[in-house]
């Protein structure tokens, strides 16, 4: 038999058998689409974080008070005060490799313009806060090293706390002058920032109010102590670099001996990266796991029908014997059959999984991310388990004398 | 009916008719759970070319078994089995195809055609199976046959379309569309009606005619009368094989009784 009347005996028989042929191409289209469209779902998230924590500045780097043990007593982080302004002197004078710094203070509470009112938090920081965190200005100006020798009730406003005050506002710049009140204590708005919309946690990062940290200190905490620090690296290759100057200083002015551990943690926005990047693709693997598990019902799919079709065709097997099919002719039809079956459940169910992660990444606005090895991957599953399973009982059937294929009920 | 029985003389009265189907103390034994069931004892004979052979005889008498090693379906358990000079009892499973791809022609009981597949279609398939034979000569050969069989008006049709009369003239149709050297029907009237028996009778009568030797098996001794020689088998051994004095089946078919045509 020719390759040609081969192809032609496979084919009459995939236009004969219409059900057969449309659930298996189902079950092809299922598995396939679903891992495409799961896996390419989990890598946009993990790229829209990647993008959103470069946002951020990635030579940024944070200084937290540790978790410190005394005695064996947990002390907890918030009881641990071990970062003040003379860390940040000691920084900005000595360190090589930072270029910028700033304190970190924050208060929770309620904030109240004329009728309106919302829940904020006051963040404080030093006049190169805003730098370091990438936020610019959209209109007003920053607060001066003055403002904070003097504990200014001055403040920097993101744009969600401008439409939760200032809902009747058209122009931002009409917010410019006017007072807001922080736990009943006035602070002057000078300046909004750009908007930065959510990160990649869902946090809303417009609403902030940012004011020179002595005002927040003095006026609302009443401590010395800092929350946090904020440094920039001079770039982000000497990131690194910084770190290690900056535990040195700290471990000096900390006055820790050797044997003592770190009063404080270092952390650089790559590392943030790296564990935001390992939560996500703890995301990712879970959608490939219930991926693949929509595979596997798509494979066992494939495997029924083939498995039905050939026992239900076996007369047919039979008869094309009895007229001179050579076992190989058989096997050969249906290698043939199942393999276009899966070729083209396979091809539409790329298709519709490349449109339902465009439609998923887009409807969660996140970037599109064509994942090539979820492609590959759950396509050579699909072509395997469809062809081997459209191979396999037919090979049992075309061994069959011609006369038990005939007979067989 | 003047029955004019006599002893099988066909090798002096066609003396230059070639032999072209021999077997030679043919055995088939069926093993059932421990019993071994002999379906053929030990049959010998020969079919020559041109002849219109009746195999006979009471059901399990191993007809159908016989046929079936004859086409190339099935295998002896012992003897010897000449096609055509070939000794297809030392064949292959892949040569046995060839053999029944080339030289055979089957006809079932059951018709045996494929669901959803037209006439044309239908009659094709032996010949897809044969490399030597283009796209176009195929479907000539295969028009040709369904006009041998009086159904070139049905070429496109599916079998659900057509009665069990009809579809066993498709059968033949594909049974004859490469040109065997022996046709082999097994109860290919068992289904039908007696007209339409008559009729498929005429039809093979006429194929005969033109040429092709048929071994044909049939438990009626009536539409073995349309045949040239009758074989007649018991539990597996030839009792009696004796030329006929063939009736014609387009006779028969007139003198049927009008009522007959409701
Ligand atoms: N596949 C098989 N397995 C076991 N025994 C079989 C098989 N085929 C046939 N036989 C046995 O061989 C004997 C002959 O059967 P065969 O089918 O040849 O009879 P037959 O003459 O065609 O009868 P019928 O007129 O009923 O079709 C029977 O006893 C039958 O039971
Ligand atoms: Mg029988």
């Amino acid at each position: 038999m020719n390759i040609a009347n081969l192809l032609k005996v496979a084919w009459d028989a995939i236009l004969r058998n219409k059900t057969r042929t449309l659930l298996t191409i189902l079950g092809v289209v299922i598995g396939i689409s679903s891992v495409i469209a799961m896996v390419s779902l989990g890598q946009s998230s993990q790229q829209s974080i990647t993008e959103q924590v470069s946002s951020t500045g990635t030579n940024m780097i944070m200084i937290m008070r540790a978790n410190q043990r005394r005695g064996g007593v947990n002390m907890g982080s918030d009881n641990a005060q071990s970062l003040t302004i003379a860390d940040v002197n000691v920084i900005e004078k000595q360190a090589k490799y930072v270029s910028m710094v700033s304190p970190l203070v924050s208060a929770g509470g309620q904030i109240v313009s004329g009728n309106n009112n919302a829940q904020g938090s006051l963040q404080g920081g030093s006049t190169d806060l805003l730098e370091i965190r990438k936020l610019s200005l959209a209109t007003g100006s920053n607060f001066t090293k003055e403002d904070i020798s003097k504990y200014s009730k001055v403040c920097v406003i993101g744009q969600t706390v401008v439409n939760n005050l200032f809902p009747d506002v058209d122009d931002i710049s009409e917010v410019i002058g006017k007072d807001i009140r922080f736990k009943g204590v006035p602070l002057k708005v000078i300046g909004v920032l750009e908007s930065k919309g959510n990160n990649s946690m869902g946090q809303d990062q417009d609403d902030v109010i940012i004011a020179p940290y002595t005002t927040v200190q003095k006026r609302f905490l009443g401590t010395n102590y800092l929350q946090m620090i904020y440094c920039s690296a001079v770039s982000e290759e000497y990131c690194d670099d910084a770190v290690t100057e900056i535990s040195l200083l700290l471990r000096e002015n900390h006055r820790l001996s050797d044997e003592q551990n770190d009063d404080f943690e270092v952390r650089t926005q790559a590392e943030m990266l790296s564990m935001m990047n390992s939560m996500t693709s703890t995301l990712t693997l879970l959608l490939a796991a219930i991926a693949s598990i929509s595979l596997v019902v798509g494979g066992i799919g494939i495997m029924n029908i083939m498995y039905v079709t050939v026992t239900e065709r076996t007369k047919e097997i039979g008869l094309r014997m009895a007229i001179g099919a050579r076992s190989k002719d058989i096997l050969l039809q249906f290698l043939i059959e199942s393999a276009i079956l899966s070729l083209v459940g396979g091809l539409i169910g790329i298709i519709l999984g490349l449109l339902l992660s465009y439609a998923g990444s887009s409807a969660l606005g996140m970037p599109f991310v064509v994942s090539y090895s979820a492609i590959g991957l759950s396509f050579v599953v699909c072509a395997a388990t469809g062809i081997f399973f459209g191979w396999y009982p037919a090979k049992k059937a075309a061994n069959l004398d011609p006369i038990t294929a005939l007979r067989y009920e | 009916m003047g029955e004019n029985i006599k002893q099988n003389q066909s090798n002096q009265q066609q003396p230059t008719a070639k032999s072209i189907i021999r077997i030679e103390d043919l055995k088939r034994d069926f093993v059932v759970g421990n019993e071994v069931v002999h379906a053929l004892r030990g049959v010998t004979f020969d079919i020559k070319e041109g002849e219109f052979v009746a195999i006979m005889g009471t059901s399990g008498s191993g007809k159908s078994t016989m046929l079936n090693i004859l086409g190339c379906l099935d295998k002896p358990t012992s003897g010897h089995y000449y096609i055509d000079g070939v000794d297809a009892s030392q064949c292959s499973k892949d040569e046995l195809s060839f053999i029944r791809n080339r030289k055979i022609g089957f006809v079932f009981q059951s018709y045996n055609l494929l669901p959803r597949t037209t006439s044309i279609e239908q009659v094709e398939l032996p010949l897809l199976y044969n490399s030597s034979i283009n796209a176009k000569e195929r479907r000539e050969r295969a028009e040709h046959a369904l006009e041998l069989v009086g159904m070139a008006n049905r070429a496109n049709h599916t079998p659900n379309q057509m009665s069990g009369g009809q579809q066993q003239r498709i059968a033949i149709a594909r049974a004859i569309v490469n040109d065997p050297v022996i046709l082999l029907a097994d109860e290919a009237t068992g289904n039908l009606d007696t007209r339409t028996s008559y009729e498929i009778m005429s039809l093979f009568q006429k194929l005969n005619d033109q040429g092709v030797t048929i071994g044909f098996v049939t438990h009626e001794p009536d539409i073995a009368l349309f045949t040239k020689r009758q074989v007649m088998l018991r539990d597996g051994r030839i009792m009696k094989d004796l030329l006929v004095d063939t009736q014609s089946a387009q006779a028969a078919l007139d003198a049927l009784p009008a009522s007959d045509d409701y």
